[in-house]
């Protein structure tokens, strides 16, 4: 469970999140969506301590996230910002290793190597193993990013738009694997989307932020409607149903 | 991680070179010293140990020590051309040991040392902190600034040297040599070893640390605290090489550079290398530099100062990374 509590943040003057208080139940899918610039980015940033709360509170699995020592919110909480370029020549095994050193401090043990085995088996990474990640597409090192945040076995999973550069099958493949995870080992995702068709299929609720504050906290079926989905990206959108699922033809 | 037998190969063989060269400086200088006049000759014993075996010593200890400084500092600052003589590092220990010389001339070796770390410590700090603000986008500024912040250094130290009447303590400490080196007068570069070792112990965060604040802090890494740990080494491993010997340019910026094009930058596998190629580098340009001129010495800072910038500008022809 991630109980948000009264929290604004600012850059300077410039507010960019204004009084945000939302509960995410444990286990699930949740999409977050919002126009660019919304704050969805440094919503994920402050609940995965990379910024300092300026105001309210954040608690994770009933950890706060403020008071929590390091260490520990590493075993709880992993996160994928938007656009982590990779700097280091890390081979992709390498780079997703990394990801157990919350748990391993750098000495992997054989559990450990089978986690990773199977995190780069998940992510169609196998065959790329031996390769420096500076050498991998934009989709393969998204891939092999999502795959380290993976690896880190937290309960809980934030993704700051884990689809950018990957294609519809990849795309596609992504959003049924976390649904997968969520579902099988009751996982709690947070995943920053533009698609709201992703969302609309794969997501359990759906959470929107425009301009800083919170739009809408509900479950997905009861945000798919013209209305809603005018209140939070400010133009009228017809949603359809296909094959028994909410389609937003937003792009008309 | 990883590891495996494709990484040791070029290890062993790197052991390997290194000890044949460290075996022949043993008997390379002026004063014929052969393996054959060690069983024969007590004076022959003495002068190995009195000097031949400490100038090796010291030479591999510095050699090594550089370049794994280097190999910190390019992880701290997240950019392959900068090192410890063109971040201001080199000359704040410089300051240090002139501060010293000036204000209490007396002072032991250690002291110097320790003064030293301190300078360099404070203008290695303030050289991360400018470079955080420059662009991302433009890694050859980062070296641009580092020259520049570190001649403006440099010529502060000497202005100071030369209103005290200093100036040839400068030529010493800012142009590294070895001839100088004999046992009980170069001891204190064993302590590069421990700043070796820490690297060592650290070497997983230290990666962890080269991709970024973020991801360090994501993993439980205590950001701060890395660099903390960062600083000192390569403030210490400075320090104490132009104490002791003097500053020596290059070695800490192209040995990690090649290092890492080959071998990539997981420090847990490429810390071994990088040392062993940074001791090697030094011990051929010293060679080098005892027997071009025979019997005179060039000293190991003007040869590396040829050596490793035709290697950097090659490095530099190359392009940032993806080699
Ligand atoms: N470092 C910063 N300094 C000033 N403003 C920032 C900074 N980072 C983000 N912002 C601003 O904060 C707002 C929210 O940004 P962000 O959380 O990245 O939005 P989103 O992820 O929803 O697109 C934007 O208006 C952005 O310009
Ligand atoms: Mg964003």
């Amino acid at each position: 469970m991630i109980e948000i509590e009264g929290v604004s943040f600012s850059h300077g003057r410039a507010p960019i999140l204004s009084d945000i208080s939302l509960t995410i139940p444990a286990g699930g899918v949740t999409a977050l969506v919002g126009p660019n610039g919304a704050g969805k980015s440094t919503l994920l940033a402050l609940m995965a301590r990379l910024l300092p709360l300026q105001a309210g509170s954040i608690a994770i699995a009933g950890r706060s996230v403020a008071a929590t020592p390091g260490r520990e919110m590493a075993r709880t909480v992993a996160i994928l910002r938007q656009d982590p370029g990779v700097s280091s020549r890390l081979r992709v095994r390498e780079l997703v290793g990394f990801g157990r050193f919350p748990h391993s401090r750098g000495r992997l043990t054989a559990e450990d190597e089978r986690l990773v085995d199977e995190a780069l088996e998940r992510f169609d990474l196998t065959g790329l193993a031996h390769r420096f990640a500076d050498t991998l597409s934009g989709g393969q090192r998204q891939r092999a990013m999502i795959a380290m945040a993976y690896c880190q076995g937290c309960q809980t999973m934030l993704l700051d738009e884990p689809l950018n550069n990957l294609d519809m099958f990849y795309a596609r493949d992504l959003m049924r694997t976390l649904r997968m995870v969520a579902d099988s080992q009751n996982k709690t995702i947070v995943v920053v989307l533009h698609d709201i068709n992703h969302a609309a299929a794969h997501a359990d609720r759906i959470v929107a932020l425009r301009d800083g504050r919170l739009v809408v906290n509900d479950v997905t079926a009861r945000v798919l409607t013209p209305e809603t989905l005018q209140a939070i990206f400010g133009y009228r959108m017809e949603v359809a149903t296909v094959g028994g699922l909410p389609v937003v033809l937003h792009h008309r | 991680m990883a590891g495996g037998a494709a990484h040791r190969r070029p290890l062993a063989g790197a052991l390997a070179a290194l000890a044949a060269l460290s075996a022949c400086s043993l008997f390379v200088g002026v004063g014929a010293l052969s393996p054959r006049m060690l069983l024969d000759e007590p004076d022959a014993v003495a002068l190995m140990l009195a000097s031949r075996l400490p100038r090796t010593l010291a030479v591999l200890l510095a050699g090594s020590g550089l370049a794994i400084a280097g190999l910190v500092m390019q992880t701290m600052a997240r950019n392959r051309f900068v090192e410890p003589s063109t971040a201001g590092t080199m000359q704040g220990a410089a300051l240090g040991i002139l501060l010293v010389t000036i204000l209490a001339p007396g002072a032991s070796i250690l002291a110097k040392a320790a003064a030293a770390t301190a300078t360099a410590l404070a203008t290695t700090s303030l050289f991360l902190a400018m470079i955080h603000r420059l662009p991302p986008t433009q890694p050859f500024l980062v070296p641009l600034f580092g020259l520049v912040y570190g001649g403006v250094i440099g010529a502060g130290v000497t202005y100071v040297a030369w209103q005290a009447d200093l100036l040839q303590l400068i030529e010493i400490w800012l142009n590294g040599e070895f001839s100088g080196v004999l046992r009980g007068r170069y001891e204190l570069l064993w302590l590069t070893a421990a700043c070796v070792a820490l690297t060592w112990w650290v070497a997983d965060r230290l990666t962890i640390m080269s991709l970024g604040r973020e991801a360090s802090v994501g993993l439980g890494v205590d950001y701060a605290g890395m660099l903390r740990v960062g600083l000192v080494i390569v403030s210490g491993v400075s320090a104490l090489t132009v104490v002791v010997v003097g500053a020596i340019p290059f070695v800490g910026l192209v040995v990690p550079a090649l290092v890492s094009r080959l071998a990539g930058d997981n420090l847990r596998s490429t810390i071994p290398l990088v040392g062993l190629c940074g001791a090697m580098l030094v011990l051929v340009c010293d060679m080098a530099g005892r027997l071009l001129r025979y019997p005179y010495e060039i000293p190991v800072g003007t040869v590396l100062g040829v050596v490793g910038a035709l290697a950097f500008l090659a490095i530099l022809h190359a392009g940032p990374r993806h080699g």
